[in-house]
């Protein structure tokens, strides 16, 4: 744990723009600067995950580091950063954490399989309002990793439940339904992450407030599953490519 | 662990239900007593089913502990819990103990083996004399407080666990497994209060 101060802040600043004018300080002074990820800053591609003062993206509810003001916080109070704790998301270096592990449940059977060919009418596939507004709600995770950053099991149930039910609640999801679950939820164990409890830490630190309804969706997802596919699956789990990610 | 969760929620809301016949007098209780052991052979099912759902929980609580606590090899410097509460945090240690009571209760009141003053079948004697001393009542409503937090977690989290979350009815589950809770806990520390103040005699 390395101890920096930030100086020159404003309060409108977020705290990825804190961390900007800290770093331009330190490359200045000749000091490594802090390490950290963005892309979109407006908190809704999930690459800033970091832990602040022992919580998931901060003390602000429903929000992303990117989209956390530094007004949150006094003037002088510290802030410790730590990257996401987990085995399935090897550290890169300082709040730089590798979540390919995510990207490989999704490939396990977080998608449709469509033909292409010519757009089909689109009216003709009907789709009832309360699921379509459900599955916008699952929809709605950005892969971050905060839930299982602050799961005290380490577990990625939310991330794959989310995933799993929003597809489950789509008519375009109904073919590959059930092998659908089994095989995610096959390499999310295989990935090395932990089990549910319901301790709803995930919950409580999503940035897009995704509820732990649709872990218990996922649940019974499974148990629906486990009668209803009679195919044996075994998850082709995608090897890390050579560029490493 | 939802499955044999069920299975001792059950068991307690019945065991409590029997226990609660304390204060009907020795007469209701040992009756009642004698008549589960008439049964013979169907006490000793159901005592070996609870003992395979026991047993299935604790194994199945270990292999999947150790799974969650391997996750994270290294742990934070600091972490703040946000929506988890003191009871879903200590299951592990409310587990282990109450593993542990269980073991020692079946020593102490059902085969009498570290019972001071056993009677064989007067299951009202005994409860009475051995309530009578103080730290023996106090390891009890103790272990009753332990059991309140495991319950009011796992009879909870046992649904979600099933799958079970329909939006019209969902919401009776917290209240619902809260009463149990407060129900089943409540009824067993009465019976060691009962005896200390003299309203089980």
């Amino acid at each position: 744990m390395v101890q920096y101060e930030a100086t020159k802040v404003e309060p409108e600043m977020s705290v990825l723009e804190m961390l900007d004018v800290l770093n331009e300080k330190l490359i200045s002074q000749g000091e490594e600067p802090i390490a950290f990820d963005s892309d979109c800053r407006e908190g809704i591609c999930g690459t800033c995950g970091m832990m602040i003062n022992g919580i998931a993206h901060g003390p602000q509810r429903g929000t992303t580091v990117c989209q956390l003001q530094i007004r949150n916080f006094r003037d002088g109070d510290p802030l410790r950063l730590e990257p996401w704790q987990d085995r399935a998301f090897p550290v890169i270096k300082d709040v730089v954490v590798n979540r390919a592990s995510l990207d490989r449940i999704i490939q396990a059977g977080g998608f449709i399989s469509a033909q292409t060919g010519s757009v089909p009418e689109a009216n003709s596939v009907q789709v009832p309002k309360t699921n379509a507004d459900q599955a916008m709600d699952a929809a709605a995770c950005i892969g971050c990793g905060a839930c299982v950053a602050a799961c005290p099991n380490g577990s990625a149930s939310l991330f794959t439940a989310a995933k799993i039910s929003h597809l489950a609640l789509m008519p375009q999801g109904q073919p590959e339904r059930s092998r659908r679950v089994i095989s995610m939820v096959a390499d999310m164990d295989q990935e090395g992450f932990g089990n549910c409890t319901m301790h709803r830490e995930c919950e409580a630190v999503c940035p897009k407030e995704i509820s732990v309804r649709f872990i218990v969706q996922m649940n019974r997802e499974y148990l629906r599953a486990s009668f209803k596919e009679r195919e044996i699956i075994i998850p082709a789990i995608a090897q890390p490519s050579a560029a490493g990610v | 662990m939802a499955l044999t969760g069920i299975v001792g929620v059950g068991f307690i809301l019945l065991h409590v239900s029997l226990n609660l016949l304390a204060y009907g007098g020795a007469s209701a209780v040992n009756g009642t007593d004698a008549f589960l052991k008439s049964t013979g052979g169907w006490l000793w099912l159901a005592r070996a089913m609870l003992l395979v759902a026991v047993v299935l929980h604790i194994v199945m609580a270990y292999q999947l502990s150790l799974i969650s606590l391997k996750s994270r090899p290294v742990d934070y410097q600091q972490w703040e819990p946000v929506g988890s509460n003191w009871a879903s945090r200590t299951m592990r240690w409310t587990g282990v103990f109450l593993a542990l009571f269980i073991a020692l209760h079946i020593l102490h009141l059902a085969t009498g083996t570290l019972h001071p003053n056993f009677i064989q079948d007067n299951v009202y004697h005994n409860v009475v004399t051995t309530f009578r001393v103080w730290y023996v009542a106090a390891l009890y409503i103790f272990a009753m407080c332990l059991l309140a937090l495991h319950v009011y977690h796992g009879a909870w989290s046992m649904f979600q666990s099933l799958g079970y979350n329909h939006p019209k009815y969902a919401g009776w589950i917290r209240p619902v497994a809260t009463c149990i809770t407060v129900v089943v806990v409540l009824g067993f520390i009465s019976i060691p209060v009962g005896v200390l103040t003299g309203a089980i005699h």
